[in-house]
């Protein structure tokens, strides 16, 4: 059978501006070259600035911003598309060749209707009438399992939920009948449960319409369920490319076995789990809109422990942490430190109190201020609380970048010149700055690349043990709850729907949110996909 | 026991609920009333505080204590000020604006024609600024941070940074006074022929139109600019469509609101801040009206001319937050 897509040595260039010095050309992808033949899948996997999502849209001969493809060839059934001028190029793109974004949410034009929208490209290329491309679109949503998909065309992007514009993009590329379509991490935005039904959807699309595809992702488990090759790449390098089966069960390099292996516990759990250093009693709270995000919540937080709170967006788990800190006063309930009441305002509170509470946030790189060296980030709170300055705080700092594992190299340094595992670990060393008895983690590794964030959860583990910490972990991510807490709280639309040791939470028998969610992850196992929609379906027919 | 603006703060929760739009754009309205009354009031409490008064300055040299008291008798204005506030309100309401005290006519007839006259001159300057604007703010995004670009920032940044009356006497030196192929000064009077009165009002538009272009023009390149950069006209870009279509289809939607909104900030200052403009080229508008009336503190007219002028500006402001209300989808199609 003769390739679709045949891309030969390819090396995309792009000039980057570095502050201070003449711009410079540098090469982002050194020589790739795969295969795909008409309705196979090959995932795309690797951290960012691997240049996964790079070479995808290459395949529509498109360079992101200042990118450009400098030499190979992008073969789409046996015709060079990269020499080709404009017009020739917009030909295939939209038509032969569809590309579904990561953020569907900003992929849409907000001002037209989703109907309209999805079929352009198809009437556009003269594919087929408006009413046509209208049929199809209307079968597509409704394969896509699109609720209402008569209708569904009619509302406007502002209109649907996040995981609903993620299928509708899949439609929208769909819609032309197109022989290759770009997935470029379609489900990493959304949350679990609605990432397995958009995955499915997705994989029933590309069986059913025979269209082939790149998928781009950098979760192994996900694109195990949906691939038949797999190419891992690494800073623009092929590290291991071959099918399926061989990479997840018999993978060859170094680094695909550290990917394969990235999910395991590191942590036993934690007997005695009474001591409680913070107590949350019957909480509700509420947003200055009248809207509850906090239905009667309680849990505690054992001393020198992790608690994970695990939920989906919109679950309230981060409105708990705004809770503790006092920034959102609840309107029922107590918080205990201790053996201290906690008064519910954050300026109530004393100093001292402040103090031993401290947050860790998910994206460090809006929580610096850009314009302080990490010194000055660090030494802030070591001034504010202990009153160091001069030379005493700085060995103060110093000793907190070696326990960070960074070093006196980067005192001097600005968030800009670090990269994100090394931003979050300052932002690590800043909150440990204050001594604190409880660190309130929020999502602090879910926007770095698997190994990286690994690094950090292996960082947070050995402070705890070294300074007897505790944390309050926020994550949506129950592979991180497995590695690292001793208790786990569920929550769902902010109320806690399950809380306790990790070992009976995690284990049956389940609470039926819990069932879902844990279901809902993706595992690194061949037919994974297959073997949850079944034994849901089998659930629904139950019933 | 419900208070009852509780209930009516409850129905309007309501209504926001099912008619967003409409409920935003009566708000919208009533702020607007509610701002010219306040504007009113400003006004005629600005105008009683000016140094000066009427009676010394008409009488000039012949003032004496008796004559000023006379005057000021005639005038009404040894009553309370509130009296005077709202009997002139109550005349505002109805379009009666009062009658001049320097020359007893009444103040509406005359404003009429001289609004008319600061209208003509707006409209051409609008007419000739905004698709100049718009256009040469879709050249500069076209060429960014080329040549043509650099050139159209830096002319307008040059002609915006210039004073107006600057700009007009240079205007004038040149082409009425060196060429002699433009008409100085531009006064125009009823029943002018038309050619003649687009002739006289050349000058004067040219002024303003430098004035206006490089703040509506850097505000459209910089609207287009955020449009183009967004993730959806990648999209467009990768569903094959051309460039042109894609930016009558999926930009200019999105990028309409913060122009239309500093269009509508620039047409304002055209009937307001024409004042300079007008005197300069001795145009018969609200502006020289305005000036000359406060000379001799005639204040009527004065308050008058600056009810209209604020009248105009929140009219205009008011239009632009309504057009960016309609324009976006949020708002016209609720969840």
């Amino acid at each position: 059978m003769s390739d679709l897509l045949s891309v030969r040595d390819l090396r995309i260039g792009a000039t980057i501006f570095p502050p201070g010095e003449a711009p410079m050309d540098i090469e982002i992808v050194h020589g790739v070259s795969f295969d795909l033949q008409k309705g196979k899948v090959l995932g795309l996997i690797g951290e960012s600035g691997a240049g996964k999502s790079t070479i995808g849209l290459a395949a529509l001969a498109y360079g992101r911003g200042g990118v450009r493809i400098t030499s190979g060839e992008v073969l789409l059934d046996g015709e060079d598309i990269l020499p080709l001028d404009k017009k020739g190029i917009r030909k295939i793109r939209g038509a032969r060749v569809c590309y579904v974004a990561q953020s569907a949410a900003a992929s849409f034009n907000p001002a037209h209707k989703l109907g309209d929208q999805v079929i352009e490209a198809t009437v556009e290329h003269g594919l087929m009438t408006r009413a046509e491309a209208r049929e199809r679109a209307d079968y597509l949503f409704e394969i896509l399992g699109l609720p209402d998909p008569k209708n569904f065309g009619n509302r406007f992007p502002h209109q649907v939920s996040g995981g609903q514009l993620q299928r509708a993009m899949t439609a929208m590329a769909l819609c032309s009948k197109p022989e290759l379509i770009v997935f470029d991490e379609p489900t990493t935005a959304l949350d679990v449960t609605t990432q397995i039904d958009v995955l499915a959807a997705i994989k029933n699309a590309i069986e059913k319409t025979g269209t082939a595809a790149l998928y781009i992702t950098h979760d192994l488990a996900v694109v195990a369920q949906i691939s038949d090759d797999i190419m891992v790449l690494r800073n623009g390098d092929t590290v291991e490319y071959g099918p399926v089966q061989q990479i997840i069960e018999n993978p060859r390099q170094e680094y695909t076995k550290a990917l394969v292996n990235v999910r395991q516990t590191k942590q036993t759990e934690a007997r005695d789990q009474t001591d409680a250093l913070l107590k949350v009693e019957n909480i509700s709270a509420a947003y200055g809109n009248g809207v509850q995000v906090l239905h009667d919540v309680s849990l505690h937080v054992p001393r020198g422990q992790t608690l994970a709170v695990v939920g989906e967006s919109g679950s309230g788990k981060s409105t708990l942490a705004r809770v503790i800190t006092g920034l959102l006063p609840p309107f029922k309930g107590s918080i205990k430190f201790g053996d201290e009441e906690l008064s519910n305002a954050q300026k109530d509170r004393s100093r001292d109190h402040l103090r031993r509470i401290q947050l860790i946030y998910q994206m460090a790189d809006t929580a610096m201020n850009p314009r302080q060296t990490v010194g000055q980030i660090i030494g802030r709170p070591l001034q504010f609380y202990f009153g160091k300055r001069g030379a005493e705080r700085k060995k103060e700092v110093i000793k907190l970048l070696d326990e960070i594992e960074m070093g006196e190299a980067f005192y001097d340094r600005y968030p800009a010149e670090l990269s994100g595992g090394q931003k979050q670990r300052v932002a690590i060393a800043r909150a440990l700055a204050a001594q604190p008895e409880l660190i309130l983690c929020d999502e602090p590794t879910s926007a770095l690349d698997p190994l990286v964030a690994e690094g950090i959860l292996d960082l947070l583990l050995r402070l705890q043990k070294e300074r007897q910490v505790s944390y309050l972990f926020i994550t949506h991510d129950i592979a991180i709850v497995r590695a690292i807490a001793d208790s786990v709280a569920v929550m769902l639309q902010g109320k806690l729907v399950d809380f306790g040791p990790r070992s009976e939470v995690l284990n049956p028998p389940f609470d039926d949110y819990t069932d879902l969610l844990l279901k809902s992850v993706p595992e690194m196992e061949l037919g994974w996909l297959e073997k949850v929609l079944a034994s849901r379906k089998m659930e629904s027919a139950g019933h | 026991m419900a208070s009852p603006l509780a209930g009516v703060r409850a129905a309007r929760h309501r209504l926001k609920e099912t008619h967003p739009l409409s409920v935003l754009i009566a708000e919208r309205l009533g702020l607007s009333v509610l701002l010219l009354w306040a504007v009113s009031v400003l006004i005629f409490a600005g105008v009683e505080a000016l140094p000066g008064d009427f009676a010394e300055t008409y009488l000039g040299q012949s003032a004496t204590p008796q004559s000023i008291a006379n005057i000021r008798e005639d005038l009404g204005l040894d009553r309370p000020i509130t009296t005077r506030y709202f009997e002139w309100l109550g005349g505002v309401v109805q379009g009666d604006f009062g009658n001049s005290w320097a020359s007893g006519a009444p103040v509406t007839e005359q404003i009429t024609k001289r609004l008319g006259n600061s209208l003509f001159l707006a409209f051409f300057a609008a007419a000739i600024s905004v698709p100049l604007a718009v256009g040469l703010g879709m050249v500069a995004v076209h060429y960014r941070n080329r040549i043509p670009d650099r050139v159209i920032n830096v002319v307008s940044l040059a002609a915006i940074s210039l004073p107006e009356f600057f700009i007009g006497y240079i205007l004038i030196v040149f082409f009425a006074v060196q060429m002699g192929i433009a008409t100085f000064p531009s006064t125009v009077y009823d029943n002018m022929p038309w050619s003649e009165r687009l002739a006289a009002i050349a000058l004067p538009t040219a002024t303003l139109v430098m004035v206006v272009l490089a703040h509506m023009m850097r505000m459209t390149r910089a609207a287009i600019i955020s449009v183009m950069s967004s993730a959806y006209m990648e999209t467009a870009e990768l569903k094959g469509l051309g460039a042109f279509k894609a930016i009558v289809k999926h930009a200019a939607p999105n990028a309409i609101a913060p122009i239309v909104n500093v269009v509508a900030l620039n047409l304002a200052y055209l009937v307001v801040g024409v004042v300079v403009v007008e005197v300069v080229f001795v145009y018969p508008g609200m502006g020289q009206y305005m000036v000359d009336a406060v000379t001799v503190r005639d204040m009527p007219v004065v308050q008058a001319c600056g009810l209209i002028f604020a009248a105009v500006y929140i009219l205009l402001n008011m239009a632009a937050d309504i057009v960016a209300i309609v324009a976006n989808p949020r708002l016209r199609h609720p969840r």
